[in-house]
């Protein structure tokens, strides 16, 4: 019981952070169709980004905790939304309108690039930061096993909840959200409203690098280690949620990111920790069987 | 930066352009180059580059500036010219399909020149493996257009299974091919199965997802695969029989045909057998496409509803495209286990279905002789990459995005259909 709250908490954490790298797969895919591979580098390139700002902070003599968390969170949001529009500007809107596949292979080859030049400019060994958030709540004890709420992990959950609550907002008040969800639905329509779908696609782009900034930064504070591959894997593990929970649905991509850092934490507690990854691809592959339009998604009509 | 009229932006606006471009590069160089973490005694250090980000930041001010200078002269070329007059349908074909044997001749006539640059037919070797591995997810990809990120899984079960009959049975190289072959087609139908009901990019993740599982298997079930450390000292292919060792006896390779042992010896025989293996499977596919089957893989990749309508077995049809390429994969993977030696799971990582991918998609796809040019302009990208080793991946990368934006569909583009009509040629033009 105990170690099952425990594992509720550790999937929580995890799932939150897969659902933000989540919400910029699904942002991006719903707006022009493609698999924005390079996504989860663009969050390995801000968990590097914030472990030279920490360690800049630390040098200077900054020691208060909130302070570093936030400029840690601004600097990084900042130039990860530049690497996003980079991204986009040089290997995707060059392709944009030709064949489905082009762009996915420019994708790719983003991707390979992001991680050897982050291996070239930053080094290839693991990169461990001292600790910046310790301790945390003792929850509750039974027969010995104490339940433990570290505060990295609550920081996790309410900076996930509130960005979830800003960008629901974003997206379905503020004009942007109302062309971004135009250009989803029709992108020559809305260009023929005088909406600048250019420019829209690359907001969208700087706002999921935005979101991947942040996990970025949340994963290092709590992990305290980065290295060039982690994009990888997270980044795979993103797309499933983004696809388990619906893809192109926002709420979607948290709920598939939820059930996937879930199931990761009770597969790894309960069963077999090292195969926790082929639970997580079986069970989309189960899950699309049944419903292949996702959780959350709406199923596609086919028109001829 | 848009320019309506045809006449040449002035120096300011180009300065102003690059200069826009030089900032951009600043903000990117800043965390990346500029500044560095380095390890000192346990704990991170800052470190700082500002001459290499100044000199980043130059070059891609002047990059920018002399490519908009390219550009701009290319394009008013290009609006002085008449539009250039295109190959005739069937010009072109002749053209391939010179091409195509121009290739074969050159293959096979490679270990006669470079007989005595082992280098050169190992190379040639690996981009021969290559090839083969493109041919086999050109039925999935470019015929069936079923995009397939988790090729690489077939390659693996390929490997593995060559590498555990033969090291734990004793089955020779000819004997397991087959077996191996079978064995990697039914994963393809194990995979095809569960698969047939998505389209496109849920497709994509669920084949990516299965190639993981493959791989994440192979690293953990270390009874049979030998864990990350893999399998090794598997057998060669002996030439017929006869095994390529030192020794003057009839029963070795050198010995029976009376020739003084060399190693090159083997390497020159597998680089016959890839080419054999290879051409094989070009035969092997191109006839597939004339045939009802592969017609109907070339139809389901245009339109998957007017199949179903005109009364097709869709899900036959796709479970045919991914066992064969499935198949196909796996003979490859004998080859290469077979070659190597040595094998472990770091082999069939996920790069690799990448690399695989993009050799098909670059090469145009569906396009048999694209495929050839893709894998060797990927395979010796790196190798002529080496001399500054570290930079080819980068190299690599960046080459995969470049192609992409100068040709979307592919180095060879030009899609064509399998059949047409006799009545056509006499048509044209």
């Amino acid at each position: 019981m105990a170690l099952a709250l425990q594992q509720l908490i550790n999937g929580l954490t995890l799932g939150a952070v897969y659902g933000l790298i989540a919400i910029g797969y699904t942002m991006v895919y719903g707006i022009i169709g493609m698999i924005n591979f390079a996504h989860g580098d663009i969050y390995m390139v801000s968990a590097f980004i914030s472990v030279t700002a920490f360690t800049l902070l630390a040098a200077l003599g900054v020691s208060s905790v909130p302070l570093a968390l936030v400029t840690v969170l601004l600097v990084s949001v900042l130039f990860t939304s530049v690497y996003g529009w980079a991204v986009e500007r040089t290997a995707y809107r060059p392709l944009r309108g030709s064949t489905r596949l082009a762009p996915l292979i420019s994708a790719i080859g983003m991707s390979i690039f992001l991680q050897n030049m982050v291996q070239l400019t930053q080094g290839a060994r693991v990169k461990p930061i001292p600790p910046v958030l310790v301790g945390g709540f003792d929850l509750l004890t039974v027969d010995g096993f104490t339940v433990h709420l570290a505060y990295s992990q609550l920081l996790i959950v309410v900076v996930t909840v509130f960005l979830m609550a800003a960008f629901t907002y974003l997206l379905s008040q503020t004009s942007f959200g109302r062309q971004q969800r135009a250009c989803e639905q029709d992108r020559l329509m809305t260009s023929l409203l005088g909406i600048n779908v250019d420019r829209t696609i690359s907001l969208t782009f700087m706002l999921g690098a935005m979101l991947a900034a942040v996990a970025g930064v949340l994963v290092t504070v709590y992990y305290g280690v980065v290295d060039f591959y982690i994009g990888f894997v997270v980044g795979i593990k993103a797309f499933t949620a983004a696809v388990l929970g619906g893809i192109g649905s926002f709420p979607g991509a948290m709920l598939g990111g939820v059930l996937i850092g879930l199931i990761e934490a009770f597969w790894s507690a309960y069963l077999a920790p090292e195969y926790k990854d082929v639970a997580t691809f079986a069970i989309l592959i189960l899950v699309l069987m049944f419903r292949p339009s996702g959780l959350l998604g709406r199923p596609e009509v086919e028109k001829v | 930066m848009v320019v309506l009229a045809h006449q040449a932006p002035s120096v300011a606006q180009r300065c102003k352009d690059a200069g826009a471009v030089a900032a951009i590069a600043l903000l990117l160089g800043i965390p990346m180059l500029g500044l560095t973490t380095v390890d000192q005694g346990g704990s991170l250090l800052v470190a700082t580059r500002w001459p290499t980000l100044a000199i980043f930041v130059a070059l891609c001010f002047a990059g920018r500036l002399l490519a908009r200078y390219a550009i701009d002269a290319l394009q008013a070329r290009a609006r002085r010219r008449p539009a250039a007059t295109l190959l005739r349908p069937g010009a072109r074909h002749q053209l391939s399909l010179w091409l195509g044997w121009g290739c074969f001749g050159v293959a096979l006539a490679l270990p006669f020149v470079f007989s005595d640059n082992r280098y050169i037919v190992d190379t040639a070797t690996t981009v021969l493996i290559y090839v083969m591995l493109g041919w086999g997810l050109n039925v999935v990809v470019g015929l069936a257009g079923l995009l397939d990120l988790g090729y690489v899984a077939f390659y693996a079960v390929g490997a593995y299974a060559y590498a555990v009959l033969s090291t734990q049975f004793g089955w020779g190289f000819w004997q397991a091919l087959p077996v191996a072959g079978g064995l990697a087609a039914s994963f393809g139908l194990l995979l095809g199965w569960p698969t047939l009901r998505l389209r496109g990019d849920y497709l994509a993740i669920v084949t990516l997802g299965f190639g993981e599982i493959v791989r994440i298997i192979l690293v953990n079930w270390t009874a049979l695969s030998g864990g990350p450390n893999g399998i090794a000292s598997i057998p060669r292919p002996s030439f017929f029989g006869l095994p390529f060792k030192p020794g003057d006896d009839s029963a070795t390779f050198a010995g029976f045909f009376g020739l003084d042992f060399s190693p090159l010896h083997r390497l020159i025989f597998l680089y016959y057998l890839i080419l054999a293996l290879a051409m094989l499977t070009n035969l092997f596919v191109s006839r597939l496409r004339r045939l009802p089957i592969g017609r109907a893989w070339e139809a389901m990749r245009e339109d998957e509803i007017a199949c179903k309508a005109m009364g097709m077995n869709v899900t036959n049809v796709k479970l045919s495209a991914f066992a064969i390429g499935a198949m196909l994969g796996g003979l490859a993977g004998v080859f290469f286990a077979a070659r190597q030696g040595f094998i472990s799971p770091e082999s069939f990582t996920f790069n690799e279905s990448a690399i695989i991918l993009a050799i098909v998609v670059l090469g145009g796809m569906g396009s048999q002789l694209g495929v050839v040019l893709a894998s060797l302009v990927l395979v010796l990208l790196p190798e002529l990459g080496r001399d500054f080793a570290e930079y080819r991946m980068l190299l690599f990368g960046t080459a995969m995005i470049l192609i992409m934006i100068w040709r979307p569909g592919g180095i060879l583009s030009q899609r064509q259909p399998t059949l047409r009509h006799r009545a056509e040629a006499g048509a044209a033009p």
